[in-house]
């Protein structure tokens, strides 16, 4: 489904990403894992066109999206949760969802004479989506009055309405409460379960080893290792490297 | 006399209603820092006083002031796609003084500082709106269409991707949004009615010159966005009126005009002033400033 070749990005003398390669096959879960700065992050941007790679090709679903920009990587299917909270403030939690949904909303004619009107099936598909987190009361509620977890749930669920065929979840439970931490973990068993393909990235290695399939393990811009999570939870250069002993 | 200078009045807060609802879609709604608007009321007001001079019919000058401001705001957006914030501010600045230099000196084509007289008031079926009741009536006609026309485009969805660019546009784009259409079609539509201003004041005015249109009469309308709060066009009505409004009491105390230009700057500045400590948001802003 995505493949990464040869991925190179500097930071003037720093390698955020040096020489990285990875798979990820259809409708597992897969783990990147990694201490600070082993360039998780790096790669996610750089695979949802923010970034541009130094050297290296990042390849969808057999097309090469190495040099595309993020609109297109999103149309071709790529659908991203930020690490940091990126949610529009100023919009409700149903205007958040309803911006997901398509791309009608930005067709001017057909809005100005309003023939983008709020199907049902929208309207369903938003309240089903809020009532599965118990959200249903928050509809009109502006992003930025939400709590914290609130907002993490919120952007998860904008992350998975926004059509796609290959999920990537940077740091869902970061900071999170431990409720809100099974919500969100029973969110992404039910995700896997429909058979939807997705990356994360997650610190907390409770939770990426009993959701992954397959972990893959980055220090300093590479990948050291990768294997089921059994394999790697035994990994003594993995133990090493998160633990620094 | 005093029902005169009331229509006046009313003319004058309706061109200004057109120019502060406009820039409100760019400034407030999509958060582009837009320091050209001025520059679109030129262009639209010297389209429409040349095409007037020689012997176009209203609907056309009046409506390829607006189309030629739009194509400039369309220009505009282009060269400055990845410009953000006090950037995007100075570089539409830029423009404002670049087309001002040009109304001032490409005097074949305005006559520089001179200025172009004698604009004839619009005629319409026949009819000639030659005094200020009737032109009142057509600038309330045309400032309800634009009121409508935009608030049409806040409230639709397409208005919500417009303020989901300026609330984050890294998160709109990975949305699979292109950011930079939707920041071209605000910017070429704000400076399309703001040409559609342009052409109403020179057709009200009958006489205009570069003066009219320097960063000096781009304050108040700016001001009016901001007192009146981003993203609400209620609060941008309201401001418009008071803004407007305020200052005429000077004229009434005897001060001479040399005194009551200046001190509609300093009133202005005061208020702005005052609204940022005392009600950061405006009077009906949803969006706090940065």
């Amino acid at each position: 489904m995505l493949e990464i070749k040869n991925l190179k990005k500097y930071f003037g003398g720093v390698k955020a990403v040096d020489n990285c390669s990875f798979e990820v096959k259809p409708k597992t879960i897969t783990a990147l894992i990694g201490p600070n700065g082993a360039g998780k992050s790096t790669v996610f941007n750089l695979v949802s066109g923010i970034l541009k790679a130094d050297s290296g090709k990042i390849i969808f679903s057999g097309a090469d999206i190495t040099k595309a920009k993020p609109e297109k990587i999103s149309n071709l299917g790529i659908s991203r949760l930020f690490q940091q909270t990126k949610l529009f403030n100023n919009l409700t939690v149903k205007e958040n969802l309803l911006l997901a949904l398509d791309n009608e909303d930005t067709k001017f004619w057909k809005n100005l004479f309003s023939l983008n009107k709020l199907s049902k099936e929208k309207e369903t598909k938003i309240k089903e989506m809020l009532n599965l987190i118990g959200m249903e009361k928050f509809e009109s509620t502006l992003t930025r009055d939400l709590s914290y977890g609130q907002k993490r749930l919120i952007e998860l669920l904008r992350t998975i309405l926004n059509p796609h065929k290959f999920l990537m979840v940077d740091e869902p439970v970061a900071g999170v409460n431990p409720k809100l931490r099974e919500v969100i973990a029973k969110i992404l068993e039910k995700l896997k379960n429909q058979g939807e393909t997705i990356l994360l990235i997650e610190h907390d290695m409770n939770f990426t080893l009993n959701v992954a399939d397959w972990v893959i393990v980055m220090e300093k811009g590479k990948v050291i290792a990768q294997g089921k999570p059994e394999e790697i939870r035994n990994n003594p250069r993995v133990l090493e490297a998160y633990l620094g002993e | 006399m005093i029902s005169a200078y009331f229509i006046h009045l009313l003319i004058l807060i309706g061109i200004y209603l057109i120019l502060a609802i406009s820039l409100q879609l760019s400034v407030g709604f999509t958060g582009l820092l837009n320091l050209g608007h001025i520059a679109f009321y030129c262009v639209g007001a010297y389209a429409s006083a040349l095409l007037a001079l020689n012997g176009f019919p209203f609907w056309i000058y009046f409506l390829a002031a607006g189309f030629l401001a739009m194509i400039f705001g369309f220009l505009l957006s282009i060269p400055t796609k990845k410009l953000k914030g006090d950037y995007l501010a100075l570089a539409t600045l830029g423009f404002s003084f670049v087309i001002y230099a040009v109304a001032l000196n490409w005097t074949g084509l305005t006559r520089g500082p001179l200025g172009l007289p004698g604009i004839p008031r619009p005629t319409l079926f026949g009819f000639t709106f030659s005094d200020n009741v009737s032109f009142l009536i057509l600038t309330f006609i045309i400032v309800l269409i634009s009121y409508l026309i935009i608030k049409k485009i806040t409230i639709s969805p397409f208005g919500k991707v417009l303020e989901a660019t300026r609330d984050d546009e890294l998160a709109t784009r990975v949305l699979g949004k292109n950011t930079f259409k939707m920041k071209s079609i605000s910017l070429a539509t704000s400076a399309f009615f703001a040409g559609l201003a342009g052409s109403l004041y020179a057709s009200y005015i009958t006489f205009i010159d570069p003066s009219s249109f320097t960063l000096l009469q781009l304050i108040p309308v700016l001001c009016i966005v901001i007192i009146g709060g981003l993203a609400s066009l209620k609060g941008t009505i309201i401001a418009t009126i008071i803004l407007v409004l305020l200052p005429e009491p000077l004229r009434f105390i005897g001060f001479p005009s040399s005194i009551v230009g200046p001190a509609r700057q300093i009133i202005y500045g005061l208020i702005l002033l005052l609204i940022l400590v005392y009600r950061p948001k405006g009077f009906y802003g949803k969006v706090e400033l940065e």
